[in-house]
């Protein structure tokens, strides 16, 4: 069995559902959320380099690079902002954080 | 079955299974280590699609910069794993999935992607293009990446630096104004006088 670009597909289709499994399965800690996007990315990522693979454009590859900056960029200022509830709470977990609450 | 196929299935397995592990492993350390091993096998089929710069982009900026800083916050954090037991919330969890999962498979059964493959232009590296592509076409896209991840460090830096009373620290205007005149002085004491800290 040869492999397409339906394989990759899949493959990409089911690492995002393993991501969005993760986030409602741990969603009181702020760690796993951040983990779990950044499957979700890598999925998304999985699914552009695939496509832009089968037609023959980088240009998809650029895209990922894209998506690849802001990842980084969230995961860094998610983790700092992490830092800072712990150094003022001492804890991370979700439910506590309701300080913007209308 | 040809070695790319054999290459793409272990690749796939690796890192379907390492996935599921990132969301469901009990200590936190042990997730961002999946975590990471996802990302590698995820590097290798960008290898496999033909992808080299992404696939080495991916090892650089994630499993060497993205994992290591999740894993310096787990580790300094060192909250344990709140949120009581998983197998509560797992029937929702497992539900989510299954709703994506059908969504997914109904919008593959009511189109798929058509066309044939194409291959690459030829005679040129991946990277090469990359670059064509990057400088040209999407030259103000790129600046504007770069844009996002100066604001990205600064913002990180600026939420997470801590400003501390009583700390001594180097004071480099200080260093720069002072003069000769203020900082060295000679002396020519008496015999038997010695020098006070005061002056003569």
């Amino acid at each position: 069995m040869t492999v397409t670009l339906a394989h990759y597909l899949i493959l990409g289709g089911a690492v995002f559902t393993v991501g969005i499994v993760g986030i409602v399965l741990n969603r009181r800690n702020v760690i796993m959320i951040l983990m779990a996007i950044e499957l979700l990315l890598l999925a998304v990522n999985l699914n552009f380099v695939a496509f832009s693979a089968h037609l023959g454009d980088p240009a998809g590859q650029v895209f990922t690079l894209f998506v690849l900056t802001v990842a980084a960029a969230e995961a860094a200022v998610g983790l700092a902002i992490l830092v800072v509830f712990f150094r003022l709470r001492g804890t991370i977990a979700v439910e506590d954080i309701q300080d913007l609450k209308g | 079955m040809a070695a790319p196929d054999l290459f793409f299935w272990l690749c796939s397995a690796v890192l379907m299974l390492s996935s599921v592990f990132v969301v469901s492993a009990r200590s936190l350390v042990h997730a961002v280590f999946f975590l990471i091993l996802a990302f590698l096998n995820a590097a290798g089929l960008f290898i496999l699609l033909g992808a080299e710069f992404l696939g080495m982009m991916m090892l650089i900026v994630y499993v060497g910069a993205v994992a290591v800083l999740f894993l310096f916050v787990v580790m300094t954090l060192d909250t344990g794993r709140p949120g009581g037991s998983l197998r509560a919330r797992l029937p929702a969890a497992l539900a989510a999935g299954v709703i994506l999962l059908l969504e997914l498979a109904f919008v593959a059964v009511a189109g798929g992607p058509g066309g044939s493959p194409e291959p690459l232009p030829g005679g040129v590296s991946n990277t090469r293009a990359l670059g064509r592509l990057i400088y040209t076409d999407y030259a103000a896209l790129f600046e504007l990446a770069g844009a996002i991840l100066l604001v990205a460090m600064i913002g990180a830096i600026v939420l997470a630096h801590r400003f501390r009373p009583g700390v001594r620290r180097q004071n480099p205007v200080r260093q720069f104004v002072r003069r000769q005149g203020e900082s060295v002085r000679l002396e020519d004491p008496a015999v038997g006088a010695g020098v006070s800290e005061q002056g003569r």
